[in-house]
């Protein structure tokens, strides 16, 4: 038989066991959006079907926590909340709080939760986190709307003084999609293989939460834990909330820079990792 | 010539045993150590060929193991081999589900694959959506599925449950507006499993004839994994037979399957191997059967055509019994089709009672070409009730058929299921 050497170029596809680090096919993700969009859409469609309140269940769900909190932590714990109604205050940080912890934790949980999918077919796997990422912002939005509603009413009793600092808020909420993605796609490699990680994400996250101004007001956190707030890439984001749409704290543009280069850095780590454990999950899971 | 469009260079797959993810840590550190060291993975040295029922040392097993092949633009290729040969390994790598261990593939054209049908189907969703979603799934655009929507349906024959949830649908229904849509992918090459085993028999009919269009009609690859022999004869037009890992054989479809055939029987005809299937509490029973050749009159499973098959079935009578009854058999060959049948009573009305404990008789088998056999054994009141049905009582096989030595053979790979004598006037 005549040995011919393989020229690559006129193949379109190679399978093998060995790829470098970068190698991510971004023409194929592209080529995969209609997937990526009906997928949203199964997401977004099927969560209340045979439910009676329906599509109700986006607005009612997070009142129901914010009023909980409102009376756990601002009636009987009474927390600080730097003078803002306390309804509103804790609206902001868990509509906020909400949409970054359920990206985390089901982006971490990816695999294990598609795997019957991802036996059988290919397609480009993180379809499935941008899925998560972008259909969980839909129903953000729908919550946001409602935190937006209370501002209105607020700010028309002057409780509160929201300002134009408020046109941010699309670059905020990407920043927080990108942080939670990042991090979910680094923990979704190792959930594959350790399950063990399952338990302790939930954990984590909780433990995050209150490392995170989310419940109370930087302001009011003591100055021997101030170094946590000072990594935390979350804080400047939860800052913001209150100051742009209550006219608490502090705020200036120089707080988005941790941020911003925290979220490429992770999201690029994140991307790198789960690309390669994409490869072999369906082993090890 | 016509153009490869999939060649395989030293395909191999390596899985390890046992509870994956406990000891693993102590594994990956030893790998990251050796490469570290700048060492190849000192597992990949480790395992040994993928036989089950043996028990074997290492926590490794190669479930395929230097597979090479190239299959041309417009092939059928029908992949064969018993369970555990590495057939849907081999398919999950091609469809790149999973990632071989070592080894490259490289492919031309858009590769679809129907490991499954109706993956990615959500419940709660009418058929229509999910045309779409499946569709999608497997690498389709919008506009594409938009374009053949009608036809999908069509095909599908639900049209009137198309925008039901598909969870109302009956499991026929959802297979078959599942295959609908994969039967229209517009790709180079389809990889299918063994998803025909769905549905029912006029429905697999359809899907057989939708796939001999897509590579007949046209020029598309394909890839078909099936243990339905006379399906894979239809359908393909290459073969490639696996074995523990391994290529055995690769080539003409004819061939592979002989070859294939061929390498069960040593497993398969040693011991005839008795299933029984009792129907019915009372009557006469089967105790035991045996075949014996009629040339030496000796026990064999191993026969030239044209040799008598001497059958004996010992009998367990039922006094209570006063109903006569007959007996009849059937041959079945390897594909599980029927190749001949006769009755005593159609034959010569001969019928038995409570007093016959023995029922002998001897079978022609001029008529049956080369190959693997078995027979099943049926005790009836005709129109009424049976009393037994051994299905796959006995195996035997007819080894040649060349009764006047020319050195031509009728085997039972080719289309013909029977050999009639004839005189030529």
């Amino acid at each position: 038989m005549k040995e011919k050497l393989i020229n690559t170029s006129e193949w379109d596809t190679v399978i093998e066991s060995k790829h470098s680090l970068f190698d991510i096919n971004f023409k194929e993700l592209w080529h995969y959006r209609d997937l990526l969009v009906l997928f949203v859409k199964r997401d977004f469609v099927t969560v209340y079907k045979q439910t009676i309140l329906g599509p109700l269940w986006f607005f009612i769900q997070p009142l129901l926590t914010t009023i909980t909190f409102t009376v756990i932590f601002g009636n009987v714990a009474q927390l600080s909340t730097d003078g803002a109604p306390k309804l509103i205050f804790y609206m902001a940080g868990i509509t906020l709080w909400n949409y970054f912890s359920t990206c985390l934790t089901t982006v971490s949980g990816v695999f294990n939760a598609n795997a019957g999918i991802f036996g059988k077919v290919y397609f480009p796997r993180l379809i499935m986190p941008l899925t998560i990422v972008i259909s969980n912002l839909m129903k953000f939005g729908v919550q946001f709307l409602l935190f937006i509603c209370f501002v209105v009413y607020y700010s028309m009793n002057n409780q509160i003084t929201p300002n134009s600092w408020m046109l941010l808020t699309p670059i905020i909420i990407i920043l927080m999609a990108l942080i939670s993605m990042g991090i979910g796609l680094i923990l979704s490699s190792m959930t594959t293989k350790y399950k063990d990680l399952n338990q302790l994400i939930s954990f984590g996250i909780q433990l995050f939460m209150y490392a995170t101004p989310v419940i109370y007001p930087s302001s009011s956190v003591p100055e021997n834990f101030k170094w946590v707030l000072d990594w935390n890439p979350l804080v400047a984001l939860f800052d913001y909330m209150r100051f742009a749409y209550m006219g608490i704290g502090t705020f200036n543009m120089y707080d988005l820079l941790y941020p911003t280069i925290f979220s490429i850095v992770i999201l690029m780590i994140g991307i790198l990792v789960f690309n390669k454990t994409q490869k072999t999950f369906m082993d090890t899971v | 010539m016509s153009k490869v469009v999939i060649k395989a260079e030293n395909i191999s797959k390596q899985y390890r045993l046992g509870l994956v993810g406990t000891g693993t840590v102590k594994d990956d550190m030893k790998r990251l150590w050796y490469k570290l060291r700048g060492q190849e993975d000192p597992f990949l040295k480790v395992g040994e060929a993928n036989d089950r029922s043996k028990k074997g040392d290492s926590d490794y097993v190669w479930s395929l193991k230097d597979i090479n092949f190239e299959i041309n633009q417009g092939d059928s290729v029908g992949i064969i081999g018993r369970n555990g040969a590495g057939k849907s390994t081999l398919l999950k790598i091609l469809s790149q589900v999973t990632q071989p261990t070592t080894g490259k593939i490289y492919t031309k054209g858009r590769i679809a694959s129907l490991l499954e049908v109706g993956t990615g189907f959500h419940p709660e969703l009418t058929g229509r959506e999910n045309i779409f979603l499946n569709g999608a799934i497997l690498g389709m655009r919008k506009h594409e599925i938009t374009r053949k929507l009608d036809e999908i349906i069509a095909f599908s024959g639900v049209e009137r449950y198309i925008d039901t949830p598909v969870k109302r649908y009956s499991s026929g229904m959802y297979v078959r507006l599942a295959f609908a849509v994969a039967a229209h992918l517009e790709s180079e090459i389809l990889i299918v499993d063994e998803v025909l085993a769905v549905g029912d028999a006029d429905f697999q009919k359809k899907c057989l004839g939708k796939m001999n269009d897509v590579s007949k009609g046209e020029g598309r690859t394909i890839l078909f994994v099936s243990h339905n022999m006379s399906a894979v004869k239809n359908l393909c037009n290459k073969g490639i037979v696996l074995d523990k890992g391994s290529t055995l054989f690769s080539g003409d479809v004819n061939k592979s399957l002989e070859f294939y055939l061929s390498s069960l029987n040593n497993s398969f005809f040693e011991n005839p191997k008795i299933n029984v299937d009792i129907k019915e509490s009372k009557g006469p029973k089967i105790l035991k059967c045996e075949i014996k050749s009629g040339v030496n009159n000796n026990l064999s499973s191993f026969y030239d055509a044209g040799d008598f098959l001497q059958v004996s079935l010992s009998i367990k009578p039922d006094m209570n019994e006063t109903r006569e009854y007959s007996v009849v058999w059937f041959i079945y060959n390897l594909a599980d089709e029927e190749v001949a049948v006769c009755s005593s009573w159609k034959m010569n009305n001969k019928s038995f009672n409570s007093l016959d404990t023995e029922i002998k008789f001897k079978i022609d088998t001029l008529g049956l070409l080369t190959g693997e056999y078995y027979l099943r054994f049926v005790l009836h009141v005709p129109g009424d009730v049976n009393f037994e049905d051994w299905n796959n009582a006995i195996n035997f096989k007819i080894v040649q058929h060349d009764i006047n030595k020319t050195g031509f053979e009728y085997t039972s790979i080719w289309n013909p299921k029977t050999f009639l004598k004839t005189e030529w006037l």
